[in-house]
């Protein structure tokens, strides 16, 4: 077992130890969705009011669980994208020709985006109670845990998307054809209750709009707030964890695919 | 047998319609230092991809002391110690981690890893530079730290993709002394590809990659003593009506490369008198000498002077 994991943790403590180093990096995941969210929150709390959300939580509250989630994904593609040039030249080339079974080597760096992913999305926590949001225990728990599993769909959706490409340029063109609109359509910047009835049905069939929906589900499990009509806990976890597995393969597949 | 030996047979590989790599085959012994030499697109990278393991071949096989390469591919990778032309080394990471890094990957862990690298960073001389980060090495150093990294895991194999590019001759030379040592204290096989004559000199035998074909195979001996005689450069501003001239009166077959004209002959001075005598003013400068490795390349694989066809007719 040992022998198995070993290459899975120094690929992991690589992502890591390379972060710690290149510290800026924090800031670009961080630093665009957070002005998105002072910007647009404040900007719209004052003319809008989601549909099937009570008064009291405003427009900067309702997007508040949208930009944790959209840190995640900035930081599972700034994660992921290096993956696209080192594989063409350079470091995991040598990752390649040794003795790792692929799984393990996804697995690895999948570790590694989720555990930088969540060292940012906490970062974010601590700006809720700013904004009326409070945490009991077992809220925190259960927030820590859905932003775990989140976090490593995302970076194995994006590893998945990393491994098949040539060049950044493509991985930039997916992502704002792809994975942008995939989060703009999963509740996290608007409910999908007042959606017209194309686009509400969208947002059902996107998985995201479950992570979302559990996200916020476990952001309000202690309080008594609105939370308009969303998908329920039990369905909500479900897709979650499913999108997690079903990422992860596709990453490992795409990558035994486009390796020898 | 086939433990002692890299086997490489009839391997052909296509991107798409483009024949990369044409049926070709080779032997390669422990402890020698086989060098595949070719320009730019002649296949070599090609080759190397498929032989390291990062690639499957389109046909053919190879064997690598003992192992089928398509069947036992675990077995090859851990025998095998890979240098690529692209610098793979983590820049962010020190020395130390690299190597580190690269243990993990191979199984190796705690104090066994530990004295390994001590080991490796003593031999190759790097031990003082141990906890930079490797972007703050030379490229020299740098080339020196991945040599070591693919050590470390003790290779019966050692693969090199262009290992000199972006060195001065000085590191080169370095290099390749540390490369033919290796092959020597420790019965390794070493491998490369490289576009470099004076760096495929040093190695026990050469392979001439052309177009993905081998168009030749031996020491770098017998190459050379493929051409006859001496080799004549004659630089000039006419270079090809000087060479249609030239090849009228003398019996020779004027290559023109690089704008200028490579002639074999037996004895240079004689024919370089004689030719400066019959063309006084359309010649600029001559060169003559002993032929190297680059002139059997020019020789098997330049583009025929436009003469050939002249003489055809």
């Amino acid at each position: 077992m040992i022998s198995f994991l070993l290459p899975v943790t120094t690929i992991w403590w690589r992502e890591i130890i390379r972060f710690y180093r290149q510290r800026s990096r924090l800031f670009s995941a961080i630093a665009q969705p957070l002005v998105f969210w002072i910007l647009i929150g404040s900007g719209l709390s004052a003319s809008f009011q989601p549909s099937g959300i009570a008064e009291k939580p405003g427009y900067i509250e309702y997007f508040y669980p949208g930009t944790v989630v959209l840190v995640l994904l900035f930081t599972a593609i700034f994660a992921t994208i290096s993956v696209v040039n080192e594989r063409r030249e350079g470091f995991l080339q040598n990752v390649l020709v040794a003795p790792v079974a692929r799984w393990g080597i996804v697995l690895g760096q999948a570790l590694g985006g989720t555990t930088l992913a969540l060292l940012q999305g906490v970062l974010l926590l601590f700006l809720a109670p700013f904004i009326g949001i409070r945490f009991g225990i077992i809220s925190l728990i259960l927030t820590l845990g859905v932003m775990t599993l989140l976090a490593f769909g995302l970076t194995n959706l994006g590893l998945l998307i990393a491994w098949r490409m040539d060049s950044t340029q493509g991985f930039h063109a997916i992502m704002n054809l792809i994975l942008i609109p995939i989060w703009l359509l999963s509740g996290a910047f608007f409910p999908s209750a007042g959606a017209p009835g194309w686009l509400a049905w969208v947002m059902k069939l996107n998985p995201l709009t479950y992570g979302v929906a559990a996200f916020r589900r476990s952001l309000y499990f202690d309080t008594e707030t609105t939370i308009g009509n969303m998908p329920t806990w039990t369905l909500s976890l479900l897709i979650i964890s499913l999108f997690c597995i079903l990422t992860y393969l596709g990453a490992t597949f795409t990558a035994s695919a486009e390796t020898n | 047998m086939s433990e002692n030996r890299i086997t490489v047979e009839n391997l052909t590989h296509n991107y798409g319609t483009r024949c990369a790599l044409d049926n070709v085959s080779f032997t390669v012994p422990r402890g020698e230092i086989f060098c595949l030499l070719g320009p730019n697109g002649s296949g070599k990278t090609t080759l190397f991809k498929i032989l390291s393991t990062l690639m499957p071949p389109t046909s053919g096989s190879v064997n690598i002391l003992g192992h089928d390469l398509s069947i036992d591919t675990k077995a090859v990778r851990k025998l095998l110690g890979v240098v690529f032309q692209h610098p793979g080394l983590d820049v962010k990471l020190t020395v130390t981690e690299n190597l580190r890094h690269h243990g993990h990957l191979y199984g190796f862990r705690g104090k066994n890893l530990n004295s390994r690298i001590s080991e490796l960073l003593e031999r190759f001389d790097i031990e003082n530079r141990s906890d930079d980060l490797v972007e703050e090495l030379s490229g020299g150093l740098q080339r020196r730290v991945e040599i070591a990294r693919a050590m470390l895991h003790s290779p019966q194999v050692l693969l090199l993709d262009e290992p000199s590019s972006g060195l001065d001759v000085g590191v080169r030379r370095q290099l390749s002394d540390y490369l033919i040592s290796l092959a020597r204290s420790e019965n390794i096989l070493v491998l490369l590809t490289t576009h470099l004559m004076d760096e495929a000199e040093l190695c026990n035998r050469v392979g001439i990659l052309d177009m993905g074909k081998l168009v030749v195979l031996g020491t770098p001996g017998e190459l050379k003593a493929q051409i006859g005689g001496d080799v004549v450069l004659i630089e000039s501003e006419n270079c090809k009506t000087l060479g249609t001239a030239i090849a009228d009166r003398f019996d020779v077959f004027p290559v023109f490369t690089e704008n200028c004209l490579r002639i074999e002959c037996e004895s240079a001075h004689e024919f370089v008198r004689d030719v400066v005598a019959a063309f006084p003013d359309d010649i600029e400068t001559v060169r003559f000498g002993k032929p190297t490795l680059e002139d059997v390349f020019i020789k098997l694989t330049g583009n025929p002077f436009v003469l050939e066809e002249d003489r055809r007719d």
